[in-house]
């Protein structure tokens, strides 16, 4: 029965590898830039993820506290990155990655 | 009860990471990243982090969801986005090198996930106190150091931001007056 099964920490460092690897192809198969970005944010959830898991496996606060500094990382990559594609469509009027082969504007 | 919420969560994730990937619209990609953000946040607080799944809805699912609706409403959806791959090898290639990486990890760490000391740096449930305080304590002893370096990372990310947009700003038809 699938209701009382005993949820180990192996399931849940199993789901972040699965949603890594989810993470990873995606950002080498798709084009567009937003989504690409929106790949390297489920990569980086993955890993929060693998921290909480192991801050819970391991009895240890400072797996918690590692996801803090990955959310800000997060939230600072973000910000520069849509930034950095909101000028490239502005000068370029497409933001898809094939097409931005130089890097002069 | 826990091994369903785990499955159900799982599910969900797995299936907004799929979305976010096979998504032809990107509205409907940050939709499932939303899903799957948020189910995240409910296997944060399966696993006893209250304050981190606090912080991911609070943070992930609206700030940079939102973040990310905003700019896909300022570019507009992008319609013509071919699916056609240009380069013959690339798809197959990408898909046999994640497959691979994933069986790496599973099966070559599979036998034995979870090494290294317990409680290194605080238990995760001391007595009488909660885990907003514990992350805290934490937080402010042990990492003090990180936390600062975060504050100068967040001020040279928002300086960056507002220095890409404003340098930008001018259309390309200005730039060629005064270029020298």
């Amino acid at each position: 029965m699938i209701a009382t099964a005993t949820i180990t920490p192996t399931y849940y460092l199993t789901l972040a590898a699965a949603l890594f690897t989810i993470g990873a192809v995606g950002l080498l198969v798709r084009r567009n830039t937003l989504v690409m970005f929106m790949c390297i944010e489920l990569m980086l959830n993955a890993a929060n993820l693998t921290f909480v898991s192991f801050a819970k496996a391991l009895n240890d606060i400072s797996g918690q506290v590692i996801v803090f500094f990955t959310l800000v990382v997060a939230a600072a990559e973000v910000a520069v990155g849509l930034a950095i594609i909101v000028a490239i469509f502005r000068r370029r009027q497409d933001v898809t990655a094939d097409d931005l082969n130089v890097l002069e504007g | 009860m826990d091994a369903l919420i785990f499955y159900v969560c799982a599910v969900a994730i797995l299936v907004g990471a799929l979305g976010v990937v096979l998504a032809r619209n990107p509205v409907h990609s940050a939709l499932f990243l939303l899903m799957t953000l948020v189910s995240v946040a409910v296997l944060f607080v399966q696993l006893d982090a209250a304050l981190v799944a606090a912080i991911q809805v609070v943070v992930y699912a609206s700030a940079i969801v939102v973040l990310f609706v905003f700019v896909i409403t300022l570019l507009g959806v992008d319609k013509n986005e071919s699916f056609e791959e240009t380069s013959l090898f690339q798809r197959p290639v990408a898909i046999a090198l994640g497959a691979l990486m994933f069986f790496q990890v599973v099966l070559l760490a599979g036998h034995h996930w979870v090494t290294g000391a317990h409680q290194a740096r605080g238990s995760l449930s001391v007595p009488r106190t909660g885990n907003v305080q514990t992350l805290a304590r934490s937080l402010f002893t042990d990492f003090v150091w990180p936390f600062e370096i975060t504050a100068v990372l967040l001020v040279i990310a928002v300086v960056g931001g507002v220095a890409l947009a404003r340098r930008s700003g001018q259309r390309p038809s200005d730039r060629e007056g005064s270029a020298p």
